[in-house]
């Protein structure tokens, strides 16, 4: 691409073209509470693993929504599955399940 | 027939017995012999495939063991009460298992008594050669009581082997009732039996009538006692002198041909697969395959007595009956990989169908070694661990050490600068005398998430004057049981290795843990040498029988429950309930100790969504409040926030209900 000087920062330049849908399919068919996240955060507040590198469900949900699955991978290869996360999730997300089945479904080459 | 009686008398003069047929052979032994001998090859063949399955150390660990006196023991105690009386099935059920033992110990007597009759009367026939195989099974076809000579010794075996038959047969007719009624004998559910099992079952449901039968008919002939012979007299009056047996004796071996040819396809399998089975359980050997090795032994060990039925927290709701474990095990039989998945997935680990399993199968085990076969695969990225617990981990931790030392009001380092915190990690820590026993409180991740738990804790601890340094007091990494519990091993081993790192830097001797899902792995998995690793239930009971915590009766009543980790996961059940009887009046819940229903909470479940969660809760409260109680009190974070959530998601008089941690309760 031309520099122009100017422009997004390449990391949140979205091409939804990109976007997965089988995988989604698949996704959401394992753990349909993927659809239900309403981005409020509280997963990430929590985080075990986030206090030490960064580590978000609610990233890795967007990452996917935004066609950027490599990201959403990266967010979430820290986690313990310790679990705070669904104690606190206010949309009561199965989210272990979720985090297990985003990792099952994207590392799938 | 009767020139042949007076030719074998006159050979030895005055026998008891007489082999009636020189031979030893009649075709009717057939069907059975056909069918023990295919029996028997199966089993010898999958013997030595298992063998061969496991680890050469596993294999000698379990040679070994049979020979260590200690394990031998409990071989024999565990062979007799588990395969033969149903111990533990009588303890539940008593119906159910005066069923199973009456079958089992019953026909197991009346084999062996058919060895001994035919060692004492013809000893001859024991060998393989001259018919052993079959001869004492069918003894009393091949045998001629010399009428005048019995002798008080041969009228006691017909006495023992009527007795026996009588009590098969009881417990047969309880088996038949059973399979139309099972709620008589206790059940609500009971499984579905499949092909294999239903030619077994309908075999087994005839063989023991069919003996009756063939043995009556030739009572007058080769003898019987207070059963077979009034029978005998009744076929006599029914159909006249002469009785037409044949047929009774071939039916009976075909009935046990049948029998033993269908068993290793059907669930009558485990009576053989039991016994091996506990001793490779006993000798210590785990499974690391669903399905191979020491898991095969233990698969085909279950009885599919569906006592895991009624057992599993799970099946408030009927349509999650088939998750249960009796149906897992059998999936995993039949290689029904999408099956066993989705069921491996569901369960919420709470153990109880493990703890009531007459056999000890533990199928929570297994299914974490199915879900290991998925989930340890996933890639993972823990390298910050390693550089964490130089830094922040420990620097975390040793900023805590000592910001309360209420025995000796010395700090073991001041908490306030960032040199003599790093000084505090680097130096090795000489304590005075008077601090031996030095005490880490671990809290946890869930525990992070109740404060009020650890407020509690920490009051507990300055009233008592516990020398103590909480270890993850601005949060610290988890304890690797989530992981495990998800199949995770590696990453599992990961975590557990930086946890590990930091509890024996600390030199501590004493770890207390307010989360019974960490107690569990900490006592299972750190192998922490010289560490006392305690729940904070027993740590503060002691405080309290020592008299070092005073507390006083409020007289409120009190239910506990006995969280799955706690209980049934690390056998703590007496400790908190002694602690909470000083502080209050304990009623009884319907279901608790082992039979303790899982909150519903449970990190143990991958797929249970929250509205089945919300059932399980919902019966779990009601096993608590059945004795009116005005507090729950538990002694897990999970439970704690699983139960408060439920108690104000409940009308009625139910949302009053307080619900309370352990230590909030000893603080008063
Ligand atoms: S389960 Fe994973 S994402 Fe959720 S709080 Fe724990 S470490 Fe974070
Ligand atoms: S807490 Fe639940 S709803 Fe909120 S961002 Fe995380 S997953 Fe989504
Ligand atoms: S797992 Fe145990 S309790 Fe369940 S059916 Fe099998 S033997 Fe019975
Ligand atoms: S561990 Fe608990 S939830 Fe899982 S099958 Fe057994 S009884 Fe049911």
């Amino acid at each position: 691409m031309v520099d122009f000087g100017f422009g997004l920062v390449p990391s949140s330049r979205i091409n939804l073209d990109l976007f997965d849908k089988d995988k989604y399919r698949e996704l959401v068919k394992i753990e349909p509470d993927a659809r239900i996240c309403m981005a409020c955060g509280s997963c990430t507040a929590v985080c075990t693993a986030g206090k030490f590198v960064h580590t978000s469900l609610r990233e890795a949900i967007e990452d996917i929504l935004n066609a950027k699955n490599d990201k959403a991978l990266e967010s979430l290869q820290a986690c313990q599955l310790c679990g705070k996360c669904s104690m606190v999730c206010p949309r009561g997300i199965n989210t272990r399940h979720l985090i297990l089945s985003i990792n099952k479904v994207y590392s799938a080459k | 027939m009767t020139p042949l009686l007076y030719l074998l008398a006159a050979q030895a003069p005055d026998p008891e017995v007489i082999d009636r047929i020189p031979s030893g052979f009649s075709p009717f032994v057939l069907p059975f012999t056909i069918g023990v001998a295919f029996m028997f090859s199966w089993i010898g063949v999958g013997l030595i495939r298992l063998l061969a399955a496991i680890p050469k150390s596993d294999r000698i660990k379990f040679a070994k063991s049979l020979f260590i006196p200690k394990t031998a023991l409990k071989n024999i105690k565990d062979l007799f009460c588990d395969c033969l009386f149903h111990v533990k099935i009588w303890q539940r059920k008593p119906l159910l298992g005066y069923m199973h033992s009456a079958i089992a110990f019953g026909w197991f007597m009346i084999i062996i008594l058919g060895h001994i009759e035919v060692a004492l009367f013809v000893p001859a026939r024991l060998n393989v050669t001259r018919g052993g195989l079959f001869y004492p099974i069918f003894y009393r076809y091949f045998v001629w009581m010399n009428p005048g000579h019995t002798t008080l010794r041969g009228a006691f075996f017909f006495f023992l082997m009527d007795f026996f038959l009588l009590y098969i047969l009881s417990g047969i007719a309880l088996a038949i009732f059973k399979r139309f009624r099972s709620i008589v004998l206790g059940m609500r559910h009971t499984t579905k039996p499949s092909l294999a099992d239903r030619v077994a079952l309908y075999s087994l449901w005839m063989i023991f009538p069919l003996r009756l039968l063939a043995e009556s008919f030739t009572a007058d002939l080769s003898g019987g006692s207070f059963l077979t012979v009034p029978v005998n007299h009744f076929w006599h009056f029914l159909f006249g002198d002469k009785l037409w047996f044949m047929p009774t004796w071939w039916a009976y071996s075909i009935c046990l041909g049948l029998f033993f040819a269908a068993m290793p396809f059907s669930r009558y399998m485990h009576i053989l697969t039991e016994v091996l089975w506990i001793l490779l359980r006993n000798a210590g050997i785990e499974p690391n395959h669903p399905r191979k090795g020491v898991a095969e032994a233990e698969i085909y060990a279950c009885s599919s007595c569906g006592l895991c039925l009624d057992a599993c927290p799970m099946n408030v709701q009927k349509k999650n009956l088939k998750y249960s474990s009796v149906y897992f095990i059998r999936f995993l039989r039949r290689h029904n990989e999408k099956k066993i998945n989705d069921i491996a997935d569901k369960c919420l680990m709470c153990d109880k169908c493990h703890a009531l399993c007459p056999v000890g199968v533990n199928a929570p085990a297994l299914r974490r070694a199915q879900r290991a076969t998925v989930n340890n695969a996933i890639p993972f990225d823990y390298s910050y661990l390693s550089t964490a617990s130089g830094s922040t981990l420990a620097g975390e931790t040793h900023a805590t050490l000592g910001t309360v030392r209420g025995g000796t009001g010395a700090s073991l380092c001041e908490a306030s600068g960032g040199a003599e915190r790093s000084e505090a990690v680097a130096r090795p820590r000489v304590l005075p005398e008077t601090a031996t026993g030095k005490v880490l409180y671990f809290a946890g991740c869930m525990t992070h998430l109740t404060p009020r738990i650890i407020k509690s804790v920490e009051k507990v601890f300055k009233a008592a004057g516990v020398d103590y340094v909480f270890a993850d007091r601005e949060g610290g990494i988890c304890c690797g049981r989530p992981l495990m519990l998800a199949g995770r091993k590696e990453a599992a081993a990961k975590v557990i290795e930086a946890n590990k790192k930091m509890i024996e830097e600390s030199g501590c001797d004493t770890l207390v843990l307010s989360c019974p899902i960490c107690l569990k792995v900490f006592k299972e998995e750190y192998q922490l040498q010289g560490i006392r690793i305690v729940h904070y239930t027993q740590f503060i009971n002691d405080l309290i029988a020592s008299g070092k915590l005073a507390v006083k009766n409020t007289g409120e009543k009190i239910v506990y429950h006995d969280p799955c980790e706690l209980g049934r996961g690390c056998g703590i059940y007496l400790e908190p309930r002694a602690a909470l009887g000083q502080v209050g009046t304990l009623v009884k819940a319907s279901k608790e100790y082992d039979e303790s229903i899982c909150c519903g909470g449970s990190l143990g479940s991958l797929t249970l969504d929250m509205k089945d969660r919300g059932k399980i809760s919902e019966s779990s409260l009601d096993s608590l409040l059945a004795n009116d109680p005005q507090t729950i009190v538990t002694a897990c974070p999970l439970c704690l926030k699983t139960f408060s959530e439920a108690v104000s998601n409940s009308k009625g008089p139910r949302k009053d209900v307080k619900v309370k941690d352990f230590a909030e309760v000893i603080c008063g």
